[in-house]
């Protein structure tokens, strides 16, 4: 596409920043965001998007990671237990879903996902706490 | 014996990765809740840790298709990475400045995506 808008390239690149924006905002890896930029913008297959994707999310969670570590919203320790489990959890994930129904777990999942979505909007509209005073949290 | 701290990290690793490995959303969407009602964590605060997990959970992601050799278009990657770390940069610079119930909030909106995501499928 030379001598073109390059509006591919653009929308790309727009996509991307929200997926670092999410990252940074809401600590998600940005994947959902990443891979459609790559395949749909940028001519890649599913699997090199899904593959390319990963590299950058590792980049992007890097230096998000260090940032939030100078702001002490990291415990490095913690993360490496999470980090560590989670290949065993991929494992059981795969037994499972050769074991039961894909829509039973994608309906299950969704339903959980509202359930803990509607606990968050809760807690971030609770009523302060004691004397009806904000209550400053430490981080 | 690990602590009860440890054994409810490992815990929330172990369902991130279920979690991964059945709907492809894993990693931030299953550990930063978690960390906010189960380990008792403040927003900035578990986010943050989430995305440090992600790093390594990504990491062995890569590891795992084979050192990603040949899937990667290493190139694109990177130019590409550079926008998303622009991305990042502003986000946990925002993060900083707004109120953690906000983080909640968006948060939650995330979450309805998901849900929506997977019924509509």
């Amino acid at each position: 596409m030379e001598g073109g808008l390059a509006v591919d390239e653009l929308l790309a690149a727009l996509l991307a920043v929200a997926g670092g924006l999410a990252g940074g905002l809401v600590g998600v890896g940005g994947g959902v965001l990443f891979v459609p930029a790559l395949t749909v913008f940028l001519g890649l297959s599913q699997v090199e998007g899904e593959s390319t994707s990963l590299l950058i999310i590792v980049v992007v969670a890097t230096v998000g990671a260090a940032r939030q570590r100078a702001y002490g919203n990291l415990q490095p320790r913690d993360a490496l237990v999470i980090g560590v489990l989670s290949p065993l959890g991929v494992l059981i994930g795969v037994v499972i879903a050769n074991t039961v129904p894909e829509r039973v777990l994608e309906l299950s999942f969704a339903a959980l996902v509202l359930f803990v979505a509607y606990g968050l909007v809760r807690r971030a509209w609770r009523p302060p706490a004691g004397a009806g005073r904000r209550p400053r949290s430490p981080k | 014996m690990p602590s009860d701290h440890t054994l409810k990290l490992a815990a929330i690793g172990t369902l991130a990765g279920i979690f991964s490995g059945l709907f492809g959303v894993g990693g931030g969407t299953v550990i930063v809740p978690l960390l906010i009602f189960w380990l008792g964590y403040g927003e900035r605060l578990a986010t943050g840790t989430s995305l440090g997990a992600i790093v390594l959970i990504g990491a062995l992601g890569a590891v795992a298709q084979g050192g990603l050799y040949g899937n990667v278009h290493l190139a694109t990657g990177l130019l590409l990475a550079i926008p998303a770390v622009l991305g990042v940069l502003a986000g946990t610079a925002i993060q900083q400045r707004i109120p953690q119930r906000a983080v909640s909030l968006l948060f939650a909106a995330l979450l309805v995506g998901v849900a929506v995501e997977l019924i509509v499928k």
